[in-house]
């Protein structure tokens, strides 16, 4: 079936329904200016958050696979998210049902859905826009740059473990500094931008989240930065909701609404870091 | 008598080895302890063993490891399986570890939010520190 | 008389074809004093499981709204246990924290669906669940309104989810909090409040026995 390379199905997954709404706001207005038709899932489900890494839980597969049905449902054949977990989640699990046995198996358990056939892309919001749309095309779509801000391009986990679902080099990644580049940002790179940040331990162990955020922000200002950005909500809510008490107080946005700002959407949390100077209407740094 | 030595892994007798790599995938006897995973596990500070250290126990058909605290302070950041040279994914190992205790009905780990915590933090938590 | 044979708590009894299965069962002897209500589908007390034979699947219904099969096996299950914490509705906000915080473990839901294949009321149930769990409050109200608390989705659910309790919530929530507010009651009760209907109210109070049924009888009623 010919699918228009421009419309885009779309799983948002939890948080950027709720806790990380005005993200997904911002970046699916940028998505619209840099020229897709993003159409949401129907009745999509959690995609799990993590994925499972035993040999015997078909069970957690099901909720990404569901959402994956839902999509070939859409006669699409890829599907677009904008958060790190839900990426892992879903590509992992795409992969898992390849196997003719477990995809037989799931399809068993799903008797209310459509068999799944598999041949489902998930396409993370930094694949696309590197793979897609180009950072040349990217910097040229650019109505205010970032004008130098200095951001810290913060990883995490998931978008870079395992190496087989990785989307950049799992040591040495650059996806998200080209990204910043061709938003008219420095790039910070810092040491622990690999590093997890505590994941789901925030919710028992906010000790261990608080201390691992702490670092990580430290890491992240002693090297520079204005800002820190993710692509992880999770992260997002760790680093900026655990901060520990001395931890520097630079702001941690989500990737897509420095993204938004630079193609002119309205992000106060951006603008915030940029002040417009009224002679040129040149955004300069503020100097958090 | 023989006169070879017989080095192969068969002649261990060790069952919950064999359980940890059945649920795991990952064939514990491939480690030599070379100490990567530890020293790039940003939570090794907070474990009362460190991640090779888990393997050996695993190893040895110790099931003292489902005792310990690591697999349960283990964020599944993966940072171990992808350094280890022997291409061991040890964060599939600790999960192994969590799951047989959780079946046996043991969860030491806390999974109730000390904290307001938002669904994407509930829902990991949950599905790796609750039966 | 065309009788058939259902197994009730494991044990066969031969009962007439076309009975429900709660009639089946005070047929056979049983004295519902618990697990039977209204009768008529809408109070939820008579959740009843049951298999078919030949068949793997456990099918869940009201027993006062299915009729009985040759061969069916069948237990009742009277009252689901299920926790509610306390809350004061105004002290609440209608977001998926304020579910979340009361009723954490949505957040276990695996999409396995099986809530749904269990409705008596083919409620969507499993999406009422994600829904919660991303906050859409208004969502879970409108998925929800038929629910009748009968349990059954929440017996068979492995994330051992509350489901009516957070539906009962959710739809407080909805009708406190996100349904826009009917204006002209308002304005009514401030009327009646203010006096407006004094003489009407005392009018009817002092009538007599005849007079209120003549009244009564030339009320104004839709066709």
């Amino acid at each position: 079936m010919p699918t228009n390379p421009s419309r885009l199905a779309y799983f948002p997954g939890c948080a950027m329904k709720d806790q990380a709404r005005p993200d997904e706001l911002g970046t699916l207005q940028a998505l619209a200016l840099l020229g897709y038709e993003v159409e949401e899932i129907p009745r999509w489900n959690c995609c799990g958050t993590v994925y499972s890494l035993a040999q015997d839980d078909l069970m957690r597969h099901v909720g990404p696979v569901r959402n994956l049905v839902r999509v070939q449902g859409m006669g699409e054949k890829r599907v677009l998210t904008l958060c790190a977990m839900c990426y892992g989640t879903l590509t992992r699990s795409a992969r898992f049902v390849e196997e003719p046995e477990r995809l037989e198996r799931i399809n068993a358990f799903m008797d209310t859905e459509d068999d799944f056939r598999g041949g489902i892309e998930v396409v993370h919001l930094l694949t696309l826009l590197r793979d897609e749309v180009g950072y040349e095309k990217l910097a040229s779509q650019v109505k205010r740059s970032l004008d130098g801000l200095k951001v810290a391009t913060y990883y995490g986990c998931v978008l870079l473990r395992p190496r087989e679902f990785a989307v950049d080099d799992p040591e040495r990644p650059e996806v998200m500094e080209r990204v910043v580049e061709a938003l008219g940002g420095t790039p910070t790179v810092f040491p622990e931008r690999m590093e997890c940040c505590g994941a789901y331990l925030t919710v028992g162990r906010s000790d261990v989240v608080e201390d691992r955020a702490g670092r990580i922000l430290r890491s992240a200002r002693g090297n520079g930065a204005d800002l820190v950005v993710t692509t992880c909500p999770l992260c997002q809510f760790n680093l900026d909701k655990r901060r520990p008490a001395g931890a520097p107080s630079l702001p941690v946005l989500y990737l897509g609404q420095i993204l938004a700002w630079a193609m002119g959407v309205d992000e106060p949390a951006v603008a915030a870091l940029l002040t417009d100077e009224p002679a040129t209407g040149k955004p300069v740094p503020s100097g958090v | 008598m023989a006169s070879e030595l017989d080095l192969s892994r068969d002649r261990l007798d060790a069952p919950f080895a064999r359980r940890v790599e059945e649920l795991s995938g990952e064939n514990p006897y491939a480690c030599y302890q070379c100490g990567k995973c530890s020293a790039g596990c940003p939570f090794a500070d907070y474990m009362d063993a460190l991640p090779n250290q888990v393997l050996r126990l695993v190893q040895l058909g110790d099931e003292s490891a489902l005792d310990l605290s690591a697999p349960w302070v283990c964020a599944s950041c993966l940072a171990c399986g992808v350094r280890c040279p022997k291409g061991v994914d040890i964060a599939k190992t600790m999960e192994a570890l969590r799951l047989l205790a959780l079946r046996k009905g043991i969860s030491p780990a806390p999974a109730t939010p000390d904290r307001p915590c938002p669904q994407i933090a509930l829902v990991g938590a949950y599905r790796k520190l609750t039966p | 008389m065309n009788e058939i044979t259902v197994f009730i708590m494991g044990k066969g009894y031969r009962v007439p074809a076309g009975l429900t299965i709660m009639k089946a069962m005070e047929y056979a002897g049983y004295l519902l004093n618990r697990g039977c209500g209204c009768r008529g589908g809408y109070c939820g007390a008579c959740a009843t499981v049951y298999r078919l034979p030949g068949d793997y699947k456990l099918y869940a219904d009201l027993a006062c709204q299915t009729p009985v099969q040759d061969g069916m096996y069948i237990a009742q299950l009277p009252f689901t246990p299920a926790e509610r914490p306390a809350y004061a509705l105004e002290n609440l906000t209608p977001d998926g924290a304020t579910l979340l915080a009361l009723f954490p473990e949505l957040a276990r839901c695996v999409a396995c669906n099986t809530c749904t294949k269990a409705c008596p009321q083919k409620l969507e149930v499993m999406d009422a669940v994600q829904s919660s769990l991303r906050g859409d409050i208004r969502q879970v109200a409108e998925f929800t309104f038929d629910c009748v608390s009968c349990g059954l989705c929440t017996m068979r659910c492995p994330a051992e989810i509350s489901h009516h309790h957070v539906w009962q919530l959710s739809r407080r929530l909805n009708g406190a909090y996100l349904t826009p507010r009917a204006e002209h009651v308002k304005t009514r009760v401030e009327e009646i409040a203010a006096g407006k209907f004094k003489g009407e109210l005392d009018k009817l109070v002092t009538m007599t026995k005849d007079e209120l049924v003549a009244a009564y009888k030339a009320r104004q009623i839709e066709a």
